[in-house]
């Protein structure tokens, strides 16, 4: 393949060269490579990614189709400084939409575009997992800023246009806490006495894995899959080589537990990878990092090096003679659909977050092809209190059939919101009195993929059995407009679907148009009983057969608020018959200027006379 | 076939299986026809397109890539697959821009007859008329990116019989793309030749060899019925 690298500027392909080298031109890290590259030159240039595809072997389209698949790379020029406001429906609750208005305005730029001297750019992301002290926003896909308000954004706005270097800006803006409010096992962490990680690894593998099994635990991570079984089919699988992956790819919107976890317990959750490890005879882990905990990195590869130091990582680990294992740290470019474990793999194989067809599952063969078992962050963290403290114990704790406790991340209106750890079976009313929710209206339970829950339901409990929750809790008061957060979370899942299969690249899109038409001031009046009955449609399909859940669970919003919300949607819904989403007369503009005429009979009259 | 050989069952018809069939593949094998837009037995599948969604054991899979499981049951042609398959091909139409009477591919084309055996009479959705312009480069074949369904045939085609990784796919959601590997992103300066398989495995009118079109006349092509045969 013959490919112009001759036009990629010389220091633009050194910058390249240095990244290729330090990844040893490995193919398989071409999404890290992508994000390094990135970090020095703002933004992918084709050339650029021609130069890349040329030192991995790889084709121009190829790499032009990983960069385009995440939603942090940027094939079109961006600004030196990249300012991306989290746009989860919490932090337009505390006014982001009307920060990012203010920025734009002070800067001279359009949200989405880059200013003329090419200095700064200012747009939108998915949740960065900040709700409890949003209004964030992204800096570089790097750093985080939190707690915006006017003053902020001012100051904000000040440096950027004196063109203060990031490294100078106020400390403080940076300051992400933990927000612990009511703390249970896991935030509580391991006992200053507990056995030791040697101790824990001279039980044998199958000794382990039973105490796994006897524990009940199922994963935290949305699915509720049986940790065990998944771990018993991972080591029953054919093959040498294993692995274990760590989702930490928290996209969900509204979930920030994760964040803490690894932000506070790191040692708890390289414990829980090693155990896994040990059980199922792994030799290689993977933390799968999001992009947009970033700035977690360093001090996670720090736990990871002094845990190498203490031997509990690397050659026989932990003082196991025979066990090689070692973890490294994969980060993620902007893409929900990575937290699916199948997509999450392909990512760390360095393509495209699109969901493998299934069966295979990751258990047989996942990374490299090797059995793999991933798990999610909070799932790890409980098996090291697990494989210390035994099956039994955990077992006690919570429901019979939604065994130990549960990690929420509470948000929206609430006086105090933060972490809240539960054993399982605790209801949401019980979360929302701690919380301080005050004449709450709904909760959307697990995010956008979970479900809306009304306050008739309150009384119910979070577990598996129940009411599911992969740990989002966002409360919404009766202030608040429930047909506008179902479009919130229409736009989210439009803006996330990986594309593959046609329910829901295009469904999702549809449903997005189609509550647009509803909401627009334009449609105000427009909406007729016709969309509510394609929405209805949509619903259907999306919930008949996707290729991976996103799309599964991409009209649960819709679906969930038009039934316990119905009266947002007929309110706008009220014209007797279809009206069509488009201004004919506007549609005549063109001919009218082209014809010199304004007068009556140059227009339609569409609208019945008043 | 023995009473003893393994099967299922396919809206209430026994279908044989052999060892490593997918639900379609065993049915294709027995004259029984599940619709389908983006699979192709001389490529691995993509699973993309959906529309050969069946219920196995009442739960909702692509047959193009599901295993099939002697003793399961299996179901098509219900009322609500129906619907299913007849709401994702109207998707895909309103999805890109299809003009059949106007398209040389008409009578030859997978996602106009599946369209018609569906009943499709109407689009249901608001078309999203995408703007796409048409790449022409190549002296041999067109690439004419409106009718586009992303089934990825193409893409393996090049990748698993040709050799040449001349097709991959770019963007994501609703701005998914076929990209093309040359250093313009255009198919002339690709090294795609037309008796590649790449170049006429398309199921729609998205790659056409040039100067071919109307080599067979409407009413003599591929899915011509009695009744179009005129």
């Amino acid at each position: 393949m013959v490919v112009n690298a001759a036009a990629v500027s010389e220091p633009t392909a050194e910058t390249a060269d240095a990244v290729l080298d330090r990844w040893q031109r490995d193919p398989l890290a071409l999404v890290q490579i992508l994000r390094e590259t990135q970090a020095a030159t703002h933004w992918l240039p084709r050339s650029l990614l021609a130069h890349i595809a040329a030192a991995l072997g790889l084709t121009v389209a190829h790499v032009e189709g990983v960069a385009g698949f995440y939603r942090f790379f940027h094939t079109r020029p961006v600004g030196r400084v990249r300012l991306l406001f989290s746009d989860n429906i919490t932090d337009r609750m505390l006014g982001s939409e009307a920060l990012l208005a203010q920025l734009c305005a002070r800067l001279g730029v359009v949200p989405g575009e880059v200013d003329a001297q090419g200095r700064f750019s200012v747009d939108r992301c998915s949740c960065t997992g900040l709700c409890d002290q949003g209004p964030a926003l992204l800096v570089n896909h790097h750093q985080v800023i939190t707690r915006l308000d006017a003053a902020r954004v001012d100051a904000l706005a000040d440096l950027l246009l004196a063109g203060t270097p990031v490294e100078q800006w106020p400390a403080a803006w940076f300051e992400v806490v933990d927000g612990v409010r009511r703390a249970d096992l896991l935030l509580s962490g391991l006992a200053a006495d507990a056995p030791t990680l040697p101790a824990v690894l001279a039980q044998s593998p199958q000794a382990l894995l039973d105490q796994v099994a006897q524990s009940g635990l199922r994963g935290r991570g949305g699915a509720g899959f049986p940790t065990a079984r998944k771990w018993q089919a991972c080591r029953d699988a054919a093959g040498p080589l294993r692995c274990v992956v760590c989702n930490a790819d928290e996209g969900e919107p509204g979930t920030f537990k994760d964040r803490v976890l690894l932000a506070s317990h790191a040692d708890a959750l390289f414990d829980g990878m090693t155990v896994a490890a040990r059980a199922v005879g792994a030799q290689q882990g993977f933390v799968y990092l999001r992009g947009e905990y970033r700035y977690l990195l360093p001090q996670l590869e720090q736990v990871l090096a002094r845990r190498r130091g203490q031997g509990l990582l690397g050659r026989d680990a932990a003082g196991v003679m025979g066990f090689d294992f070692d973890i490294a740290i994969h980060l993620g470019a902007g893409a929900y659909v990575c937290g699916e474990e199948s997509a999450l793999i392909e990512s760390l194989e360095g393509k495209r977050g699109t969901p493998r067809i299934r069966p295979p599952f990751p258990v047989q063969a996942g990374y490299l092809g090797r059995p793999t078992v991933v798990n999610n962050v909070e799932t790890f963290c409980a098996v090291a209190h697990i494989a210390r403290r035994g099956g039994a114990w955990w077992a006690g704790i919570g429901t019979a059939q939604s065994t130990g406790t549960k990690i929420h991340s509470v948000s929206g209106d609430c006086a105090r919101p933060g972490l809240y750890e539960y054993p399982l079976g605790t209801t949401i009313a019980r979360i929302l009195e701690d919380c301080g929710a005050h004449d709450p209206l709904a909760v959307q339970v697990g995010g956008p993929s979970g479900a809306c829950v009304p306050a008739s339901e309150f009384g119910r409990a979070i577990a598996f059995e129940d009411v599911p929750s992969a740990g989002a809790f966002m409360v919404f008061d009766r202030s608040r407009d429930l047909f506008e957060v179902a479009r919130h979370f229409a736009r989210f899942f439009a803006h996330e679907s990986c594309g593959l299969c046609t329910p829901c690249r295009v469904g999702t899109e549809l449903v997005v148009r189609r509550l647009d038409k509803l909401a627009h001031a334009r449609g105000a009046g427009r909406g007729s009983a016709f969309d509510i009955e394609r929405l209805r449609d949509l619903d259907t399909v999306l919930h008949s057969g996707t290729h991976c859940g996103l799309g599964a669970s991409a009209c649960n919003p819709l679906r969930d608020t038009m039934r316990h919300f119905g009266e947002a949607y007929a309110q706008r819904s009220t014209a007797p018959q279809f009206q069509p989403d488009i201004d004919l007369d506007a549609q005549l503009s063109s001919a009218r200027r082209a014809t010199g005429r304004s007068d009556a009979g140059a227009h339609l009259h569409t609208d019945t006379p008043a | 076939m023995s009473t003893g050989d393994p099967t299922f069952e396919l809206d209430g018809q026994r279908v044989p299986l052999q060892p490593g069939d997918t639900i379609l593949a065993a049915a294709a094998r027995a004259g029984l026809d599940i619709p389908y837009l983006c699979w192709s037995a001389e490529v691995s599948a993509s699973a993309s397109c959906r529309v050969c969604t069946v219920l196995a054991d009442g739960r909702p899979v692509a047959a193009c890539v599901t295993p099939a499981v002697a003793g399961q049951k299996v179901e098509c042609r219900t009322p609500s697959l129906d619907t299913q398959r007849l709401r994702l091909l109207q998707m895909l139409f309103v999805e890109g821009n299809h003009f059949c009477p106007g398209c040389e591919k008409s009578g030859n084309c997978l996602l106009q007859v599946q369209a018609e055996r569906a009943g499709m009479t109407d689009l249901n959705f608001e078309v999203l008329n995408p703007e796409r312009p048409v790449d022409a480069s190549h002296p041999d074949v067109l690439f004419e990116p409106n009718r586009c369904i992303l089934c990825q045939l193409c893409v393996r085609a090049s990748d698993e019989i040709d050799g040449k990784r001349v097709f991959a796919i770019g963007g994501h959601g609703i701005a998914t793309r076929l990209l093309i590997d040359s250093p313009s992103g255009r198919l002339g300066d690709s090294a795609l030749s037309v008796g590649d398989r790449a170049a006429h495995i398309c199921p729609v009118g998205a790659l056409l060899p040039k100067r071919v079109g109307f080599a067979v006349p409407i009413g003599q092509r591929r899915f011509d019925t009695e009744d179009t045969r005129g």
